[in-house]
């Protein structure tokens, strides 16, 4: 049964107590959340593996704030389903109560189940889009109003649900339409202490958020090599070509077409979502450079000069940039002077934190510290020193020069579409872009 | 009421209340059941919905509720969807456990699937589905007859998945009433999400069953084709997985088949991309065409690069696919091993798996730059992690002779850093190298020689033993450096009494002088008088008969040439890797088992959780050790047939143990 996700769902609080289950098969029960409870949960066990064998059941995991969501078979189950699925249950919640947390989901039990009903059926995923499943699965009030006019609506309903454009509603009438398309790139970098770059890659996606009228057909343009010599020559006006590792396509866009012709159409879901992903190692315009000097002197001093070059367009500039700079755990005391932003050390993460608000283009600003240790004769192994990491948000600016070509809308109603293109490159743990510079 | 902004704002946007179903849970006291079932009966409509709200609760925090089934199942008859939508899930609870009284709801089930809003049409066949009692089945068959020839969609797509129940509860009922064939006519189906579903039931039916339900012909292979480019993406998926069975007839079959296959390779969803893969792969071995695979290998590496984005438990999956796909076509990834270089904050288990794979990656083109990151990782934080990255240099010294030497300085350099765990687990692989690469490297002895003191583990004890023995004759102080071991012999683990007791072997026939001889003498001594553990003794006596009848004999043995060694522990043999690319993207492709190991027809209440960890364990097997002369294979014989050994060398006692080097 290699297309199976699950014979249950458990939500769990980070005890491992249920908050609200669905089982989906016989054969699995409430008590195999005990077993996830003793054996992983409370054995502080939860960093081997997210697939475990517990009691003759294979156990998938995930946590998402404080909820963990598990998913149990007792068959050869399909693992990437089963994560996916997961994934897309959690952001379907959010979707529904505007985020996903034990209270949420304990405020909204009588919805989740109706929703758990319909996601899946005997363990294999059905509709997990949040735009046609708030198209039946409301609240009840709002239920017993559409029960006055229950027959077109459901049916209605019922189509769209199963049908070719499974993403969107008919009818949707806006009054003026509108298409928001952002640029979205995190970089991840791995920098030796010397400067070298290891690694550098930058994934990007184009998060669209559409107000049209209709159904209408939409086309993007991108200044992509692959995309622009399929459609015959490369671009007259001399500006830089972008090689796309690998694109990944929201459900709407017609993939086989992409694959002919590598244009990229579609008929948008209402509302926002996230139409393309993609991935670029090569050319990528790194916004810092990290220069780091530690000294360790003796087993009681260390000193940190970090030094950052924004080498961005000087128009340009980043916001919110934080800078972590690890120290070891016996820390006793910091003294640090910045040419900008404010820094201080954190003894809970065990670094010193250096907060610049503003950091302009083409600028270079440096930190100095001297960080005291308590000397320990119990500390035998030396100080692992951990990379230095980056925060930031470069708005107008893209690491990899990805730009939007064109984007064409076609409807019946043949209305003039406002389109706005907006871009910004970061990095940062709320962003899933890396940026790590090692120390040692 | 404990609502919060959520459900303000979801009272605009539902224009109702929302949000504030906490207080559900919130009764906790005596006379709480009574209290329900007066509420339940009431004639109130609002009360009795949150009556039946307060009975969901109660049965999600595990409180048996099971006594209010007549009262809820009164609640069925409703026009409230929400309300039906409770009582349903109620009934899927607590049937099994009332099967007389379930029978009430069977008219309810069955005027519902005639109703006419589909969506309660699909409700009730879904649900009767899930009711596991015989007397509701009976009732399901018409309906499930009726709701497969629906003319909603999402009725037909419920009904198919309904067949895989029914299934599951009478395969009899499904045979004799023709559900298979209606089954199989959806697949010709408009719409295609009910295509999907019904490949799913029927691909679940034909695992279970003998005979043969679901072939995928010519005729339906171009359905199911169809039907991927429009259907979701976990149909998509169903779909994918079906077409993974279908055996190609020649090569132009399959690849029409790929073609239509790679399109999915740029799906957001990654179990449609690796489903597209296990398609493409079992594809290509029927091409077998060079130029073609070629191509394709270059297609399927980016996806599945782009999967290592994803959250990291999607991250692992991938990986312990990708940990396969390579070992069938290695150049799909070859020239992006920077890609799994791990990232400091990666979790443990996704950096173990890099590492996994960044060995097998690893040549003599990308090693300078492979060991200057696991250089990086022996110094990090946790401490199996370290040890695997010391242990992945001593793979990769094993597997590039080219690149030894470097791999080897590596390993010096760490143990120069003196912590404890890095230079233990230096001293393994250094052993596993010399046995690779035999009188190449041993200058370094001397090296390893000045962190004797700081062993404390039974492996690297054992190791390091091992090398002083099997190189006792460069080793000026090797006498010196082994009293120190013996002084504590007794209290050894049985792993390091053997390799001491070998080395001690070796060292006397290297240098038949007296500190030897000695030695000799006490060891074997206290592995047959004053140790129980029969392995050791029967191993003792071994070498015992050996020297005292035939010391050129001994040094015959003891002393022979060992085969090189290979590091091939890490692959999976042919058979099994076919089997488990054919598993892409489920279960036994994440644990590198197949199916059968781990899924049990049979039901297992309880399972000792001693066997439960059994999983993850069987991955660490390392590369095969000192394997010395007398193998160390009686260890894992039955305990029984050594008890029987000894009993025969009791009943033929040995010469009295006198000198045993005193000519014959």
């Amino acid at each position: 049964m290699a297309h199976l996700a699950a014979s249950a769902i458990y939500l769990l609080n980070l005890r491992g107590e249920i908050i609200i289950y669905r089982t989906y098969r016989s054969e699995a029960t409430r008590s195999l959340a005990d077993a996830f409870r003793t054996q992983i949960v409370q054995a502080k066990d939860t960093a081997t593996s997210p697939v475990r064998q517990l009691a003759g059941f294979n156990f998938c995991y995930i946590r998402c704030n404080n909820v963990y969501v598990l998913t149990v078979t007792k068959c050869n189950a399909n693992a990437a389903l089963a994560f996916k699925f997961m994934v897309q249950v959690t952001q379907l919640l959010k979707s529904y109560f505007n985020k996903f947390d034990e209270e949420s989901i304990r405020n909204n039990f009588v919805l989740i189940y109706e929703l758990l009903d319909e996601v899946l059926d005997y363990g294999y995923p059905q509709i997990l889009s949040p735009d046609i499943l708030k198209l039946y699965i409301t609240q009840s009030s709002v239920r017993s109003f559409i029960d006055k006019a229950k027959e077109p609506v459901d049916n209605r309903a019922t189509l769209q649900v199963t049908g070719a454009v499974g993403h969107r509603r008919d009818g949707i009438r806006y009054k003026k339409n509108e298409v928001y398309l952002d640029i979205i790139e995190s970089v991840n970098l791995l920098m030796s202490a010397k400067g070298t770059v290891l690694r550098s890659d930058c994934s990007g996606k184009l998060m669209m958020k559409c107000f049209l009228s209709g159904m209408p057909d939409l086309k993007l343009g991108l200044n992509d090599k692959l995309t622009l010599e399929s459609e015959g020559g490369t671009s007259k006006t001399g500006s830089k070509l972008i090689e796309l590792d690998d694109v990944t396509f929201h459900q709407c866009v017609n993939l086989s077409r992409f694959h002919t012709d590598r244009c990229v159409s579609f008929v948008p879901p209402d509302g926002e979502f996230e139409l393309m992903k993609y991935r670029i190692t090569e050319g990528i315009h790194l916004p810092f450079r990290v220069l780091p000097i530690i000294k360790e002197h003796g087993r009681t001093r260390i000193e940190c000069n970090v030094k950052i070059k924004s080498t961005f367009p000087v128009k340009l500039f980043a916001i919110g940039v934080v800078v972590r700079v690890p120290v070891p755990k016996q820390t006793a005391r910091a003294t640090i002077q910045v040419s900008s932003g404010k820094a201080k050390y954190n003894a809970a993460d065990n670094c010193l934190v250096w907060k610049i608000r503003r950091f302009p283009g083409q600028t270079e600003l440096g930190m100095s510290a001297e960080v005291e240790l308590v000397s320990t004769t119990t500390e035998k192994k030396a100080w692992a020193r951990p990379p230095i990491n980056l925060e930031f948000q470069v708005p107008m600016f893209t690491s990899s020069g990805l730009r939007v070509r064109f984007l064409k809308v076609w409807e019946k109603g043949g209305y003039n579409t406002v389109k706005w293109v907006r871009c910004v490159t970061r990095a940062g743990a709320d962003f899933g872009g890396n940026y790590e510079i090692r120390c040692s | 009421m404990s609502a919060m902004p959520v459900g303000k704002r979801l009272a605009r946007k539902f224009g109702g209340m929302g949000g504030d179903n906490g207080r559900y849970f919130s009764t906790t006291k005596k006379g709480e059941i009574h209290e329900m079932k007066e509420e339940l009966n009431s004639l109130d409509k609002g009360k009795k919905k949150d009556a039946v709200k307060k009975v969901i609760a109660a049965m999600t925090v595990g409180k048996d509720v099971s006594s209010l089934f007549p009262d809820v199942v009164n609640c069925m008859q409703t026009e409230n969807l929400e309300l039906k939508k409770l009582v349903y899930l109620y009934l899927i609870n607590y049937a099994k456990s009332q099967p007389d009284l379930a029978i009430m709801a069977v008219n309810t089930f069955v005027k519902d699937s005639q109703d006419p809003n589909p969506l309660i049409r699909a409700l009730a066949v879904r649900t009767m589905g899930c009711i596991r009692v015989d007397k509701i089945t009976e009732y399901l068959c018409d309906p499930l007859q009726k709701c497969l020839k629906d003319e909603d969609p999402y009725v037909r797509k419920t009904a198919a998945v309904c067949v895989a129940k029914l299934f599951d509860i009478s395969p009899e009922i499904v045979e004799d009433r023709g559900f298979l064939d209606m089954l199989r006519d959806l697949i010709a189906d408009s719409n295609p999400m009910v295509v999907a579903n019904a490949v799913a039931a029927l691909s679940e039916i034909q695992e279970n069953t003998s005979k043969n339900v679901f072939q995928i012909g010519a005729h339906t292979l171009y359905k199911l084709l169809a039907a991927l480019n429009e259907c979701t993406e976990w149909g998509q998926v169903f779909i994918l997985d079906a077409l993974a069975k279908y055996n190609a007839k020649d090569a132009r079959d399959a690849e029409s088949i790929v073609e239509r296959v790679a399109p999915r390779l740029q799906h957001a969803n990654c179990a449609v991309v690796l489903s597209g893969v296990k398609v493409i792969l079992k594809q290509m071995d029927v091409m077998n065409n060079p130029e073609m695979n070629k191509a394709l290998c270059k297609k399927m590496g980016p996806p599945l690069v782009t999967l290592l984005s994803a959250e990291p438990e999607i991250q692992y999956v991938a990986l312990r696919n990708i940990n396969l796909i390579i070992q069938k076509r290695p150049t799909i990834l070859a020239n992006d091993i920077k890609v799994f270089f791990c990232k400091y904050n990666d979790p443990i288990y996704v950096k173990m798996e890099k590492l996994e794979i960044m060995i097998r990656l690893a040549s003599e083109r990308n090693i300078d730059q492979v060991l200057l990151e696991f250089k990086e990782y022996a110094t990090e934080v946790d401490v199996d992690f370290v040890r695997k990255a010391v242990r992945a240099i001593g793979r990769c010294a094993i597997a590039l002779e080219r690149s030894a030497e470097a791999c080897i300085n590596v390993l010096l350099e760490l143990i120069q850093t003196k912590v404890n765990y890095v230079v233990q687990e230096a001293i393994c692989v250094i052993k596993d190298i010399f046995r690779r690469y035999p009188n190449q490297y041993e200058t370094i002895i001397a090296t390893l020689c000045e962190n004797l003191d700081t062993l404390d583990e039974p492996e690297a004890k054992a190791a390091m033993i091992w090398i002083i023995g099997e190189y006792a004759e460069r080793i000026d102080n090797a006498d010196e450096l082994l009293e120190t071991f013996l002084e504590t012999f007794l209290e050894e683990s049985t792993m390091v009494q053997l390799q001491l007791l070998t080395a001690t072997v070796k060292l006397f026939l290297k240098r038949p002088t007296e500190g030897p001889q000695q030695k000799i003498q006490t060891v074997l001594n206290q592995a047959t008088q004053e140790i129980d553990n029969p392995d050791l003794r029967d191993r003792a006596y071994v070498y015992w008969r050996l020297l005292s009848t035939d010391p050129e004999a001994a040094k015959d043995v003891v002393l022979a040439e060992k085969p090189t060694i290979a590091d091939d522990s890490h692959l999976l043999d042919s058979n099994m890797l076919e089997e488990l690319l054919a598993n892409i993207g489920t279960l036994a492709s994440v644990y590198h088992k197949p199916p059968e190991a781990f899924v049990s027809r049979t039901r297992i209440a309880v399972t000792r959780a001693a066997d439960l960890e059994g999983a993850e364990e069987e991955e660490e097997e390392e590369v095969e050790s000192s394997a010395d002369v007398p193998s160390s294979s009686a260890a894992a014989a039955p305990v029984a047939q050594v008890t029987d050994l000894m009993g025969n060398l009791m009943d033929d006692p040995l010469p009295a143990p006198v000198d045993p080097f005193a000519p014959a």
